[in-house]
């Protein structure tokens, strides 16, 4: 860790600014004064935000990161990327399957990748992007829907795709078709959504809504644990 | 090759400790506390009970309610607009459902008012992106009553006993029984719950709860639940506004909810939205930082909702009690105040002192658990103090490998294997230092069965309601809450937009607030709602002028 009172500098879209070593880009920023309005979320990187490119001095490379969750370095340049102009596609779940070619139909832009592994790159989770995409092409749904789970659909794969593909969406689309129609529904959840709809705990919690208080606390303090 | 490159060198000797007691404190579990112990613990070290921190509300239905001083402060200062600044003759968006906020409460109403009413009656307003919301960081699970030895029953008395009785039980009754039905629900529009090998659903335990009961999706339970919601509601094309919030509600002669004041957080102009029905779905207020607690909260959790319906009248309740989540990330500085899911102690984490002891049951109700950590940093200074002065305690994730099979950490905690990683620490192997965090709005405005508020037309759901969780809600039940009565609301809304007509739209509740605060002398240049936390630096602040 940097020790307390080390500044370093930083270029937020090419103004410096000099701020605490330590900080992450968000709240370096904060720090340089800017109420973020736009490319701020959960700060907590679950939300994808705060999707953010940055270049360090010295270097060519264009590298990629969740705002909330990088810490800055010395001679930082930052811009944030909080929207994607991508184009949703629009799909009545009811009526699609998980046939092989479904993602193609969806997305016939998925065929023109070129493997180049630049959404793997740029990917702030480190998901195999590129792998998933692939597997979307062979039409290997359930291996999408395993290498996509954790993305937070931040859009950095698809603002650094030379094929403009829209990964994350295809992603989506994988892992609602698998639940719904590769799992289905589970049975315990509609063996109890049956019961109650028979009124089975009508009667004991009817009960239990008019026990005095003491009693429900015993109840309760009696009640057997078992996990 | 350093020993322990996530931590600072001085924290090493206790990381020494906690990794030489494991072997001897596997399998053992302390003893959950008893209800006088609880009651003892939580008076004498749950933030709630600190003297000095809350005050009674001076104005409006609560009058009298004692809340922390942060939350007073936003329900006793003035209106952010005026009467005299708006005009209310042109209307921009003249529609029969308004809902405000976009998180699990407000899709979930979207979707089921769009199969009640024309969806082009819909407006959903969110202040800052679409699904922006705490419901999508939500890691640990969601309850509902599905295995063979649960039923909700047994939901319904854990409930009741981890809120302290103070719940409405109605509305628990209410939140138990059409648990399944959510779950349901969910799997039917795609959302991917963990499975075991047979193919069932995995249940975990969660602290307070009887059983195992908590169904999740690895720990990014609430996004994957929210973004199959949001995918949804986009397919249906209901139509929304991002960017912009609700400054304050309309209402008319009658005194009925008619919709919202709205503010474009990108042109800073104002829209005016005439309503039948107005479904507050704002959350919580996180980001008060009550009594100086760091926050796993969005950063629009600012508590918006109860201060629009203060305004237009509408009672609130058990805005007392404010959740301390036990385990929030104490190191490294970067993630302070963060989550760390309670999902970690349910598969087998410990919390353990210094010394690498035990100190209490890993799974008591959220209040007591964070009130023994509290009492072990502070009261029998058995805790870690980092570079920063902060004290925290270990939370030793390596068991659940250990417990659990190699792997498990990495397939069931993607999430918090990933940030801590990011820092270098690998919770597979070292364990990680937490402190209790502000976490949740236990109380908020008071709503019936049917999510009405107690102003006509004004309708509530999720963390901004109060009721369902008395004084401390239990892991899972917020998820939960979200679903069962944001499907609720956008049902009984619909219903009621399809039979009322609503007058000319008013701010007199804006001059009545006015006076109320004028009639209890309350003098102050604060204003509300706050819409967005202040986080910048201090030189920014001492020189900021508006002069464009």
């Amino acid at each position: 860790m940097e020790k307390e009172g080390k500044m370093v500098t930083i270029y937020v879209m090419g103004k410096k600014h000099r701020v605490p070593a330590g900080l992450t880009i968000m709240k370096a920023m904060e720090y340089a004064g800017y109420q973020l309005r736009r490319g701020v979320g959960c700060r907590g990187g679950f939300c994808g935000a705060c999707a953010t490119l940055y270049r360090v001095k010295g270097s060519y490379k264009l590298q990629a990161a969740l705002a909330c969750q990088k810490v800055v370095e010395d001679g930082m340049y930052i811009v944030q990327i909080p929207f994607t102009p991508a184009e949703k596609k629009l799909y009545d779940i009811e009526k699609i399957r998980p046939t092989p070619n479904v993602f193609v139909e969806h997305f016939p832009e998925i065929t023109r990748c070129l493997s180049c592994n630049t959404c793997t790159k740029a990917c702030p989770q480190d998901l195999m992007v590129m792998d998933y995409v692939q597997a979307a092409l062979r039409g290997d749904i359930e291996k999408v829907v395993e290498l996509s789970f954790d993305c937070i659909a931040c859009g950095l794969c698809a603002i650094r795709c030379p094929a403009e593909i829209v990964p994350y969406q295809v992603a989506q689309l994988a892992r609602r078709l698998y639940s719904k129609y590769i799992l289905g529904l589970s049975e315990e959840v509609e063996k109890r959504v049956a019961e109650v709809e028979e009124g089975k705990f009508d009667e004991e919690l009817e009960q239990l809504k008019r026990l005095p208080p003491e009693e429900l606390r015993k109840r309760y303090e009696s009640r057997e644990i078992r996990v | 090759m350093e020993e322990y490159p996530g931590y600072p060198e001085e924290m090493w000797d206790s990381l020494r400790m906690v990794e030489e007691t494991r072997d001897e404190r596997i399998g053992k579990t302390y003893p959950r506390m008893s209800e006088e112990e609880r009651e003892r613990i939580l008076r004498e070290w749950h933030p709630d009970y600190k003297e000095g921190a809350k005050r009674p509300l001076r104005i409006g239905p609560s009058k009298g309610m004692m809340v922390p001083h942060e939350v007073a402060d936003i329900l006793e200062a003035h209106p952010l607009i005026t009467p005299d600044m708006i005009d209310l003759s042109e209307i921009d968006y003249d529609v029969d459902i308004l809902i405000i906020g976009a998180g699990g409460a407000g899709l979930s109403a979207a979707l089921i008012a769009s199969e009640h009413i024309d969806k082009e009656g819909i407006l959903l307003v969110q202040k800052l992106r679409l699904g922006d919301s705490n419901s999508k960081m939500s890691q640990g699970g969601i309850q509902a009553a599905l295995g063979p030895d649960d039923s909700p029953v047994l939901h319904f008395l854990d409930i009741m006993g981890g809120g302290h009785f103070a719940n409405n039980p109605e509305l628990v009754e209410i939140l138990v029984k059409e648990a399944p039905d959510v779950i349901k629900w969910h799997q039917s529009l795609g959302v991917l719950y963990d499975r075991n090998p047979d193919g069932s659903i995995k249940l975990s335990p969660g602290g307070g709860t009887c059983r195992r009961r908590m169904l999740s999706c690895k720990d990014y339970t609430g996004l994957e639940i929210t973004r199959v919601l949001l995918d949804e509601f986009l397919n249906r094309e209901i139509p929304y506004l991002e960017f912009t919030c609700a400054v304050e509600l309309l209402t008319d002669e009658s005194g009925q909810v008619v919709g919202s004041v709205l503010y474009d957080l990108d042109s800073d102009e104002y829209l005016i939205a005439r309503a039948k029905s107005t479904i507050l779905a704002t959350g919580g207020y996180g980001r008060l930082h009550i009594q100086g607690f760091e926050t796993t909260n969005h950063y629009g959790a600012t508590g918006d909702g109860i201060v629009l319906a203060y305004h237009v009248g509408a009672e609130l309740r058990d805005l007392d009690a404010t959740q301390y989540h036990p385990t929030g990330a104490a190191w490294p500085e970067q993630i302070v105040g963060q989550l760390c899911t309670e999902k970690l102690r349910g598969r087998g984490a410990q919390p353990v002192n210094r010394l690498g002891e035990l100190f209490v049951n890993p799974l008591e109700p959220r209040d007591v658990e964070a009130a023994a950590i509290i009492r072990e940093c502070y009261g029998r200074e058995l805790g870690v103090t980092t570079p920063t002065g902060m004290r925290g305690v270990w939370l030793d994730t390596p068991l659940i490998d250990i417990i659990n099979g190699e792997g498990t950490i990495e397939r069931e905690f993607a999430a918090m294997y990933r940030t801590f990683k990011r820092f270098d620490i690998d919770i597979r192997k070292e364990p990680i230092l937490v402190f209790p965090t502000l976490h949740y709005q236990n109380g908020g405005v008071v709503i019936n069965a049917r999510c009405e508020t107690t102003v006509p037309g004004l309708y509530a759901a999720g963390e901004v309601s109060g009721g369902v969780h008395g004084k401390n809600r239990l892991m899972g039940n917020s998820q939960l809450e979200l679903y069962v009565f944001g499907r609720r609301a956008g049902r009984f809304a619909a219903e009621r937009a399809k039979r009322v007509n609503v007058g000319k739209p008013t701010l007199k509740h804006v001059e009545r607030y006015e006076r109320w605060l004028r009639e209890a002398g309350i003098e102050t240049d604060r204003r509300a709602p706050i819409l967005l936390p202040e986080y910048r630096g201090k030189k920014t602040l001492e020189h900021h002028i508006r002069l464009l």
